[in-house]
């Protein structure tokens, strides 16, 4: 007998060992994201103020703001959203709902795929050609607002179809049995019971958004931006003015990278401090989308 | 009409590979693709430039290997351990945590590895110099942990609990059953994780820009500075090059070059995991 409890003792070991090491392993995880919270934080802090958000980039770092960054990050989140989520939404649907199964299909759910996994800056060079040269949109709120659109287009439209796909076949042939046509049951039962589903998808597709610096460097975003995009209304009719499309602009991870590629350590600090409101923005962003997700499992019940 | 949206993505698709390949064509019109693959060194800037794919090629292959050499160890480990050992409360807390490290926007990170990774590995080893390729890999690993504990996760939950029970029942060990039974059984998608992983590191930029530097170096050791593909396309776009000159056509020859790399990588990781699917 004895023999054999040392075998099982010693494999028994070996268990307690790796749900050690697996425990470790996930602390290495909460660790460095406490750390580069808790550095950021003790870093950049002291320079959050009121100040900091209404003043311009200066070259003075003690005047420094971040009022440029984050109306340009609003803007062009607007034109993202408005850009990919219809788009997302739509192709989502038609891939659960509507497309037939043949070669064509296939080839537009290879190609969502291999998407989703392109390099941003892949992005950047594409809007670089394609954007500003080719259509002649220039270096523009537009031109971001298109290329991160395209970026995130893959994560909405994955989201999407997993939200419709949750949805019991019984409710669509409950659908058809009253007499509603496709578009009908769509409309009015899958759009509505997905759309927590896909709202998730929309936030964490943002949340990648508003942190892209690559594709943007590259279609050639100012740094130095000291002047807002023209204001979208206006006291005139017909009261609202699209030229803030056409506009130059800074998001907040350029300032940032502008801020920590300089030496002085004064200019650090704000780049903590721009980083630190960055982290909190994308956190919440995809904290609310998580407890979404959460809630949403709880709840629904077919 | 939701026909027309699903095909952007097609659009987008052949946009990407027609742009980079009519740069690219202009590009290689003026340097020949021997010259380009085999020059050792990449001064596309200067007077005598040199258009040596290999050097931003190296600084893309060392960081790479320094970030795998840490995602695909502990992903593996966290992602066994959350699908075989942990309690469940631990895991529901854990997975959302995990998403969020994955969600932080990667210019954080480098500043967290120029300024808090590199003076914490200067203090073990003084002579590392500001910019170096290891701070930024280590960064770049951590980012990438998600990636790969969350796919290979997910294929270990799909191993069909009859396995594991059968495993139990021969008298194995919660250790051995992973480690024999369930690892082999999910290995086609814990391999299709290992791949996402490498398109991550290779593709990634805003690390290595702020924390590798930004100098072109013919080197495999991580303890230097040095440039890589996406670095140098960051650099180029920092700079005004007027359009049509050859060093703004470099940049579509470069991005070329990262989008062959990683397309190999996702189709090779869509393949194994296409087999996976099939295996039960």
């Amino acid at each position: 007998m004895k023999p054999i409890k040392d075998l099982i003792r010693r494999r028994k070991r070996w268990d307690a060992i790796f749900a050690i090491c697996g425990l470790a392993a996930l602390m290495v995880g909460v660790l460095t994201f406490t750390a580069l919270f808790v550095d950021m934080a003790i870093d950049g802090v002291g320079r959050l103020s009121w100040d900091f958000f209404t003043n311009f980039p200066s070259r003075r770092p003690g005047q420094a703001g971040i009022l440029s960054a984050w109306v340009g990050s609003t803007l062009v989140m607007l034109t993202t959203a408005f850009f990919a989520v219809p788009l997302g939404v739509a192709a989502g649907i038609y891939l659960e709902e509507y497309a037939p199964k043949n070669w064509v299909t296939d080839v537009i759910e290879i190609n969502i795929t291999n998407l989703a996994g392109v390099p941003s800056i892949v992005y950047g060079l594409l809007a670089l050609g394609l954007f500003v040269y080719q259509f002649g949109l220039g270096q523009s709120i537009l031109s971001a607002g298109l290329t991160l659109a395209l970026l995130i287009l893959p994560v909405v439209i994955v989201a999407t179809r997993e939200a419709i796909r949750s949805i019991p076949q019984a409710i669509r042939e409950g659908s058809y049995a009253l007499g509603a046509t496709q578009w009908q049951t769509v409309r009015y039962h899958i759009l509505p019971y997905s759309s927590a589903g896909i709202l998730t998808g929309i936030i964490i597709g943002m949340a990648r958004a508003i942190g892209e610096t690559a594709p943007i460097i590259t279609i050639g975003a100012l740094t130095f931006i000291a002047f807002l995009p023209p204001a979208p209304v206006t006291s005139e009719p017909p009261f609202l003015s699209f030229e803030w499309l056409m506009s130059p602009f800074s998001v907040m991870p350029i300032q940032m990278f502008n801020w920590t590629s300089r030496p002085e350590a004064a200019f650090q600090a704000n780049a903590a401090a721009a980083g630190f409101v960055l982290v909190l923005m994308t956190l919440a962003m995809n904290g609310l989308a998580i407890w979404l997700r959460y809630r949403l499992r709880r709840n629904i019940k077919w | 009409m939701l026909f027309l949206a699903a095909l952007v993505s097609v659009f987008t698709t052949v946009g990407i590979v027609y742009i980079l390949v009519k740069e690219s064509v202009v590009f290689f019109e003026q340097v020949p693709i021997s010259k380009f693959l085999t020059d050792t060194q990449w001064t596309p800037l200067f007077d005598d430039a040199h258009f040596g794919i290999m050097v931003l090629l190296s600084g893309t292959l060392t960081s790479s290997a320094v970030a795998l050499s840490i995602a695909i160890p502990l992903g593996t480990v966290i992602a066994i351990y959350l699908s075989e050992f942990a309690p469940f409360k631990l895991r529901e807390v854990a997975k959302p945590f995990l998403e969020m490290l994955g969600g932080v926007p990667t210019i954080i990170y480098g500043y967290f590895a120029l300024l808090f990774v590199t003076p914490l590995l200067q203090k073990i080893y003084p002579e590392l110099p500001g910019f170096n390729l290891l701070a930024a890999g280590i960064v770049m690993g951590i980012m990438i942990i998600p990636y790969v504990s969350s796919i290979s996760e997910d294929a270990m939950r799909a191993v069909p609990m009859s396995l594991r029970e059968g495993s139990y029942a021969m008298g194995a060990t919660r250790f051995q059953t992973a480690v024999k039974v369930v690892v082999p059984a999910a290995f086609s998608g814990i391999a299709s994780a290992y791949i996402l992983g490498i398109s991550r590191a290779v593709g990634e930029t805003m690390i290595l820009a702020v924390a590798a530097g930004m100098q072109p170096n013919l080197t495999f050791n991580p303890l230097e500075p040095a440039a890589t593909i996406t670095a140098f396309i960051v650099q180029v776009a920092l700079g005004d090059l007027p359009h049509g000159s050859v060093g703004y056509q470099t940049i579509f020859a470069a991005g070329l070059t990262l989008m062959v790399f990683t397309l190999i990588c996702n189709i090779g990781g869509h393949l194994l995991r296409k087999s996976f699917r099939e295996a039960y």
